[in-house]
């Protein structure tokens, strides 16, 4: 992990409330894995006054992309941003998901839903540079939720789409779409990011096919790199279920371990 | 060359900004982004008997140029620092000191009590202020008479100096601070964080799981300044001005207003070189005002109009 105050934008696009931007920094990009997060200062001035952590979206050589919607003052201010302006960025942070792995020549399935989408498309580069194969589910709301959809289908994996309104591609959730998939063909990993109730039903179908599977989690962070205690998740570990730092042990977690809100009570 | 060192009574530090608990981690976090020994001194995440979970989540919020936290001191614990955190924070050359917490008085003194027995630490800074711990902000550092007993008891154990550090969470913060005094602290360090509150206006929820937390972050400069000139001028002991200092002028008026040093808390989230800056900055702020020791510019605020 470093700091890069020198980072520079190279490129900005944007769909409706969706933006991309790509980040010159040599430094983040030769160190960065899939799964792991950078911390933006979008804000010279002392309001907002925290950073924003962001996953990685994509690695071209000594550049990285951050893909995001906007939700707040925080990201409002970082879609202002265009090709030239420098970034104060620190990272890369955080575990990244488990692509050291054996795929047994089976495929991975990458599900991502809404602005969740973000880490996984890293994630299929790398995943398809070790000679894994991968399929991505991507859902959304509506159409305009899936702005990526070019973006994956320019690649060399199959994707299948879905909206809440079905305004494109399959009618449903993208859970349904993934599950219809699973009784067509095994998966061996699966590898998702999206909102809670969309991870909470991605694992009981992982645990119904007894697949393993690995989620990357969102959480308010003050500092993203482990000294403020602020972004914690309830983890199952070998003594019980803990308060773990999000930004330290995860954003990924394995699937199985995450212990979700009002799950324990 | 400008001398910044500065002379707490008990130890001399090589400048006057220090990290502060609970934003510093143990210390070894920030060994990517500076080089510990170029700063005064660091104090490490508050210290139970035993170690803790903390508050369950929402624990954060951000508020204009303010955070509220609640995180509610998790930690490992005074066995597993001594073992596993202290020995690695004996290489640097910049002065420990130790946030030491407890539910009862009687745990202060044990925790203190265990850590004598350990070389490399410079001093206990007694965290009797943390608003997060107990239902709505109670702490000892609320009540001249609770503040008197426990650094009373702790003094008693321990064979180290003793800082103090108060709640802003108070009507007369200088009697509290003469209660600590009287009772043999040290120094005192001021302030902790403000009790406050956000809600979530869609979710009609607080933002914080805890309903309450601590404000921090440059928002509360102005009443902590406050704070410090009014302790710093009815003490005779040192004062370690904190809250909300984001530069090395910041830095500055805390030092003018009558504090021997600073912590600065809030600022290492947003830059992990925050310290290392504020050192800088103050080095310049010598140079412009054309003074050779730092420490000639403590409590030279000049009131008169």
């Amino acid at each position: 992990m470093q700091k890069d105050p020198s980072a520079r934008i190279v490129n900005a696009k944007s769909w409706g409330d969706y933006f991309l931007l790509s980040i010159e920094s040599p430094i983040i990009a030769s160190s960065a894995s899939p799964g792991q997060f950078i911390m933006v200062r979008v804000s010279s001035l002392d309001y907002p006054l925290l950073r924003r952590p962001l996953s990685i979206h994509a690695r071209k050589q000594d550049t990285i992309e951050i893909f995001f919607q906007v939700s707040g003052l925080g990201t409002t201010l970082l879609s202002q941003k265009t090709a030239g302006d420098s970034l104060d960025i620190l990272g890369p942070f955080g575990q990244g998901f488990s692509i050291e792995r054996d795929f047994n020549d089976k495929d991975a399935a990458l599900i991502g839903g809404g602005r969740g989408i973000a880490p996984l498309y890293f994630l299929a580069q790398e995943l398809l540079g070790r000679g894994a194969g991968v399929v991505v589910f991507y859902g959304g709301k509506t159409q305009s939720d899936l702005p990526l959809i070019d973006k994956f289908q320019k690649s060399q994996f199959p994707v299948f789409c879905s909206t809440d309104d079905g305004s494109f591609g399959f009618h449903g959730f993208v859970t349904e779409l993934f599950k219809t998939e699973t009784e067509k063909k095994s998966f061996e990993f699966v590898y998702a990011c999206g909102p809670e109730a969309m991870l909470k039903t991605t694992g009981q179908l992982c645990r119904q096919k007894d697949l393993q599977a690995e989620f990357s989690l969102e959480s308010k962070m003050g500092c993203g790199f482990g000294v403020c205690w602020g972004c914690v998740t309830k983890i199952n570990g070998k003594v019980g279920s803990e308060w773990q730092k999000t930004c330290e042990k995860g954003p990924v977690f394995p699937a199985e371990n995450i212990v979700w809100p009002n799950e324990d009570k | 060359m400008i001398d910044l060192s500065v002379d707490l009574g008990f130890i001399r530090l090589k400048n006057p900004v220090i990290a502060a608990s609970g934003t510093f981690g143990y210390g070894q976090e920030f060994a990517p982004f500076i080089n510990l020994d170029d700063i005064g001194g660091f104090v490490v995440k508050g210290l139970y008997s035993q170690s803790r979970p903390g508050n369950p989540p929402p624990r954060l919020a951000e508020t204009s140029s303010g955070l509220i936290n609640a995180i509610g001191l998790p930690g490992i614990g005074k066995k597993r620092f001594v073992e596993e955190i202290l020995p690695q924070l004996r290489k640097y050359n910049t002065a420990l000191f130790v946030n030491v917490c407890g539910e009862e008085p009687e745990e202060f003194a044990a925790v203190v009590d265990y850590l004598n027995g350990f070389d490399g630490i410079a001093a206990y800074e007694l965290n009797i202020s943390c608003p997060n711990v107990k239902k709505e902000g109670l702490c000892p550092a609320l009540c001249p008479e609770d503040t008197f007993s426990i650094v009373k008891l702790v003094k008693e154990a321990s064979r180290r100096p003793v800082i103090t550090k108060l709640s802003p969470n108070v009507t007369n913060i200088v009697e509290i601070a003469l209660s600590a005094q009287d009772a043999g602290s040290d120094a005192v360090s001021l302030v902790n964080t403000f009790l406050a509150m956000a809600i979530d206006t869609k979710t009609k929820k607080p933002k914080i799981a805890n309903i309450m937390g601590g404000l921090s972050g440059p928002a509360i400069k102005p009443i902590a300044l406050r704070m410090v000139y009014q302790v710093a001028r009815n003490v005779t002991i040192p004062v370690l001005g904190i809250g909300g200092i984001m530069s090395g002028l910041d830095a500055a008026e805390f030092l003018l207003a009558g504090a021997k040093a600073v912590e600065v808390g809030t600022a290492n989230f947003i830059d992990p070189e925050a310290t290392v800056k504020i050192i800088k900055q103050l080095e310049q702020y010598c140079l412009t005002q054309g003074v050779d020791k730092l420490e000639d510019l403590v409590g030279t605020v000049d009131v008169s109009f």
